[in-house]
C-alpha cells in the first residue's frame, strides 16, 4: 500500500476528530516508572462503566509523564489536572469529580517549577500520546517532518539544516551530527547503514528507555530522515535487553510504520526504502562504545577495535555507517518541522538546543526533564528538582555515571553545556544526574564506579584491563580506611596512564571519577589513610 | 558434538521459535546474539547442548559460541530456582543502599549473588540499572518491579512474596 501525505493527513485528522468527540481524556502512564499502570486503567474503565458520564470519557495509556517520584501519575485533559501517587482505589472518586472540583488530596500542582520550568521539545508528546498508537503520532503532527524530507528536500539540504542547526550528540561525546551525517554521505560505496545507539548503559540514566517507551515513532521518523540524508537503506537499532517494555513498544511501532508504508519501499510514493531492524543488546556496557558495538551488531563480542578508520567510512560490514544515539535521533524531527534556526536558537553559543536529564538521587523531584542548554545545575536540582529531602544537604551531583565526575555545590551556578562540565573534570555524558547529599561518602560512589568500569572492561587493552582492577583495589584500601600515603600518589599516577593509553571510551574516561573527586573531595581520602605512614614524610610533616 | 537437537523429543515447541529465529536470518554467523536470546528465552539458561547445536546450525565456532555466551552478563549457563530476584546495581539504586538488601539476602538465604538456594526454591543476580532509577532502590521478584520503598520495607516483600508461594 502507498501512502501520500494527504492520506496520512486524513488519518491524523479522523483520529483528531476521535478525540475531540469526548468530553474529558483520562491520561494513565504506563511507562516503567509507574508501576500498577494496568490495574490503574482497568479501575478507571471499570468506574465509568458504572457512571452516567462514562460513553463521555476516554482512557487513554500514555507513556511517561516525567515526575516519576510522584507515580503513578494521571493527567485530566482538557483540565490539565495532574493526580499523583494514584491507586486503583481511587478511580471512582477521580471520575465522580471529572468536570467538578478536582480532587484535593491527590492534587498534583501544574504550576510547580518542575513543569513551568522545562522546555520540551524531545518530550513534548510525553505523557500525551498512546506509545503504541500511529494515529495518535499522526494526530499530533508525527511524520510530516518525515514525509516532507523524503517527498520534497534533498539530502544536501537535510544535511545542510541539520549542521545549521548546531545538534550535537546526545550520547555523551557531543560530536557535531551535521558533520558526522555528512561525512557518511560522501563517504564511497553503494551501501550504506544507520545503526542507532539505544544501548543505555550508564547506570543512573533512563532517557532513552523513556523515548522507546514514551514515543517510539518519533525515532522512527528521526532514523528515517538520517538514512534518507546519507542514503542509507537499511537500519537498525541496538537496544537493551534489559528494557523489555521498550523493546515491545518499539516493535510494534516499526509493524504499524511498515503498514503505513513509512517503512519499506518505495516510502510514500518516493524512490527512497529503508527497512529497519532490532538488535537485542546482552548486558555489555563497553557496546555503547561505537565499534564495540558494531561488532555486537554483526553477532560477536562487543569488544572495540582502534579508530580510524571510523564508522562513517568503515563500519558495519566494512561500509560506511552513521551511529548516532536515541536521543540525537529522536531531536531530528523538531529541527526539520520547526527549522533549524529556532534549534540554534536555544542553549548556549557551542551547545544548542535542550538535554534530557535523568533526575535522580537523593532529590524531591526525581524523574525525567528536559532544559534548554545553558541553565544551571542550581535551577535543576533547587527549583526543578525541587532540593534535597528530609532535612539534608545538598553535597554533589554526579553526571556521565562511570566516565563522568562528581560536581560540587561551589559549582552549581555553571550553566550547563558540553564544554562546562569537562571543564569542571566531570562529561556531559548522556544524561545521568544524580544528586547526593552530605550523607554519601565520595570514596564510596568512586569505588563504586570503578567496581562497574573494572566489571565491564573488554579486557582487549591492557591499560584499562589491570589498570582499572589495580585502581580498585587501591579504593578499596582506602574505602576500608588501611591506605598507606603512597598509595594516593600510586592512585594518582595510575589514573593519568589508564587514561592516556587505553584503546577506548571506557578506559579511557574510566578515572574521571576518581580524577574528579581527588580535585574536589579530597579531604576524605586524606582522612581514610591510616595505614603505616613513611617515616621520612612524618618528619616533613612535623 | 551433537550435530542435532538435544531435546529428541522433536514435539518440543520451544526448539520451533529457536529454529525460526536462524531460518530468518538465512542461517548467518551474524545471527548468534539474536539466536541466544530465542534460546535463553525458551529454556531459562543455556546449556553445553543447546550451545553446541546452535554452533552447529550456524557454522560458528563452538569457542566462539561460549566466548560471546559468557562476554555478556545477559547469558546465563545455569538453571534459576523457582523464583527469581533481582536486585538493581544501578547508581541511585546504590546510593538508596541496594546493597544492603543484597547483603540481607546472603545472611537470611545464605545466597551470592548469582547464586540458587539447595532447595531450588530461590535464586538471586545483581542487575545492572533497570532504568527506574527515580523508583530506587529497585528490586523485581519474578519480573515484578517493587521500588520506592524503604530497604527494610522492600526485605520484608521480600519475604511476604516468597512466603505467599509456600507450598
Amino acid at each position: 500500500m502507498t501512502m501520500h501525505l494527504e492520506e496520512l493527513h486524513q488519518l491524523a485528522d479522523d483520529r483528531r476528530r476521535e478525540l475531540e468527540g469526548f468530553a474529558h481524556h483520562i491520561l494513565v502512564c504506563t511507562s516503567l516508572g509507574c508501576p500498577k499502570n494496568k490495574e490503574i486503567i482497568a479501575a478507571f474503565r471499570q468506574a465509568l462503566t458504572n457512571s452516567e458520564a462514562g460513553e463521555k470519557v476516554l482512557v487513554r495509556k500514555v507513556g511517561c509523564m516525567g515526575l516519576c517520584a510522584a507515580g503513578p501519575v494521571v493527567l485530566i485533559l482538557p483540565e490539565e489536572i495532574y493526580y499523583q501517587k494514584v491507586a486503583p482505589g481511587d478511580a471512582a472518586e477521580i471520575v465522580s469529580a471529572l468536570g467538578r472540583e478536582p480532587v484535593q488530596r491527590l492534587l498534583l500542582p501544574s504550576d510547580l517549577p518542575f513543569f513551568t520550568r522545562q522546555y520540551k521539545n524531545v518530550l513534548a508528546l510525553f505523557g500525551r500520546i498512546d506509545p503504541e498508537s500511529l494515529e495518535d503520532y499522526l494526530a499530533a503532527g508525527g511524520y510530516e517532518a518525515a514525509v516532507t524530507t523524503i517527498t520534497r528536500m534533498r539530502p544536501t539540504e537535510v544535511i545542510r539544516s541539520i549542521d545549521k542547526s548546531g545538534l550535537r550528540g546526545r550520547g555523551g561525546a557531543g560530536y557535531p551530527t551535521g558533520l558526522k551525517w555528512s561525512t557518511v554521505a560522501k563517504a564511497q560505496g553503494k551501501k550504506k547503514y544507520v545503526v542507532c545507539n539505544a544501548d543505555e548503559g550508564d547506570p543512573g540514566a533512563f532517557m532513552d528507555r523513556a523515548i522507546l517507551e514514551s514515543t517510539p515513532h518519533a525515532l522512527l521518523e528521526g532514523i528515517l530522515i538520517a538514512a534518507y540524508a546519507v542514503g542509507a537503506d537499511c537500519a537498525y537499532i541496538y537496544v537493551r535487553a534489559e528494557y523489555p517494555l521498550a523493546v515491545r513498544r518499539l516493535k510494534r511501532a516499526i509493524r504499524e510504520a511498515l503498514r503505513a508504508n513509512l517503512l519499506g519501499t518505495a516510502i510514500c510514493g518516493s524512490a527512497f526504502s529503508l527497512t529497519i531492524q532490532i538488535r537485542l543488546g546482552a548486558g555489555a556496557f563497553v557496546c555503547g562504545e561505537e565499534t564495540a558495538l558494531i561488532a555486537s551488531v554483526e553477532g560477536g563480542r562487543g569488544v572495540p577495535r582502534p579508530r580510524p578508520p571510523y564508522p562513517a567510512e568503515k563500519g558495519l560490514w566494512g561500509r560506511p555507517t552513521l551511529i548516532n544515539n536515541v536521543e540525537t535521533l529522536a531531536n531530528v524531527p523538531g529541527i526539520i518541522q520547526r527549522g533549524a534556526d529556532w534549534f540554534a536558537g536555544l542553549g548556549t553559543e557551542k551547545s544548542k538546543g535542550t538535554k534530557v536529564f535523568a533526575l535522580t538521587g537523593t532529590i524531591n523531584n526525581a524523574g525525567l526533564i528536559e532544559v534548554p542548554m545553558g541553565m544551571t545545575l542550581r535551577e535543576i536540582v533547587e527549583e526543578i528538582g525541587g532540593g534535597i529531602p528530609g532535612g539534608h544537604t545538598f553535597k554533589a551531583v554526579q553526571t556521565g555515571g562511570p566516565s563522568g565526575g562528581c560536581i560540587p555545590a561551589e559549582h552549581l551556578d555553571t550553566p550547563v553545556s558540553y564544554e562546562n562540565l569537562s571543564a569542571l573534570g566531570s562529561i556531559m555524558g548522556s544524561g545521568g544526574m544524580i544528586v547526593m547529599d552530605e550523607t554519601t561518602s565520595m570514596v564510596d560512589i568512586v569505588t563504586y564506579f570503578m567496581a562497574f568500569s573494572m566489571e565491564e572492561s573488554c579486557g582487549k587493552c591492557v591499560p584499562c584491563r589491570v589498570g582499572t582492577a589495580q585502581m580498585h583495589t587501591l579504593l578499596k584500601k582506602f574505602q576500608t580506611r588501611t591506605a598507606i600515603d603512597d598509595d594516593l600518589t600510586t592512585l594518582e599516577s595510575l589514573c593519568h596512564l589508564v587514561r592516556n593509553t587505553s584503546l577506548c571510551g571506557l578506559g579511557q574516561s574510566a578515572p574521571n571519577p576518581v580524577l574528579s573527586t581527588l580535585n574536589y573531595f579530597r579531604p576524605e581520602y586524606l582522612e581514610r589513610i591510616t595505614g603505616p605512614v613513611d617515616p621520612c614524610r612524618q618528619e616533613e610533616k612535623q | 558434538m551433537p550435530a542435532s537437537q538435544p531435546d529428541q523429543s522433536a514435539t518440543d515447541k520451544r526448539w520451533k521459535t529457536i529454529n525460526l529465529v536462524m531460518q530468518r536470518h538465512d542461517h548467518r554467523p551474524e545471527a548468534l546474539i539474536e539466536t541466544l536470546h530465542a534460546a535463553q528465552e525458551a529454556f531459562g539458561f543455556l546449556d553445553p547442548e543447546t550451545l553446541a547445536y546452535i554452533a552447529t546450525q550456524l557454522d560458528v565456532p563452538p569457542a566462539k559460541v561460549y566466548g560471546v555466551t559468557t562476554f555478556y552478563n545477559h547469558f546465563n549457563c545455569s538453571p534459576r530456582g523457582e523464583h527469581f530476584l533481582e536486585i538493581c546495581t544501578g547508581t541511585a539504586c546504590h546510593v538508596k543502599g541496594t546493597d544492603r538488601i543484597a547483603a540481607w539476602a546472603q545472611e537470611k538465604y545464605g545466597l551470592e549473588p548469582g547464586q540458587t538456594t539447595a532447595d531450588n526454591r530461590l535464586s538471586m543476580v545483581e542487575v545492572r540499572c533497570v532504568g527506574a532509577c527515580a523508583l530506587a532502590p529497585v528490586i523485581i521478584t519474578d519480573g515484578t518491579l517493587i521500588g520506592a520503598k524503604t530497604i527494610a520495607e522492600t526485605t520484608d516483600l521480600i519475604e511476604e512474596w516468597l512466603h505467599d508461594d509456600a507450598p
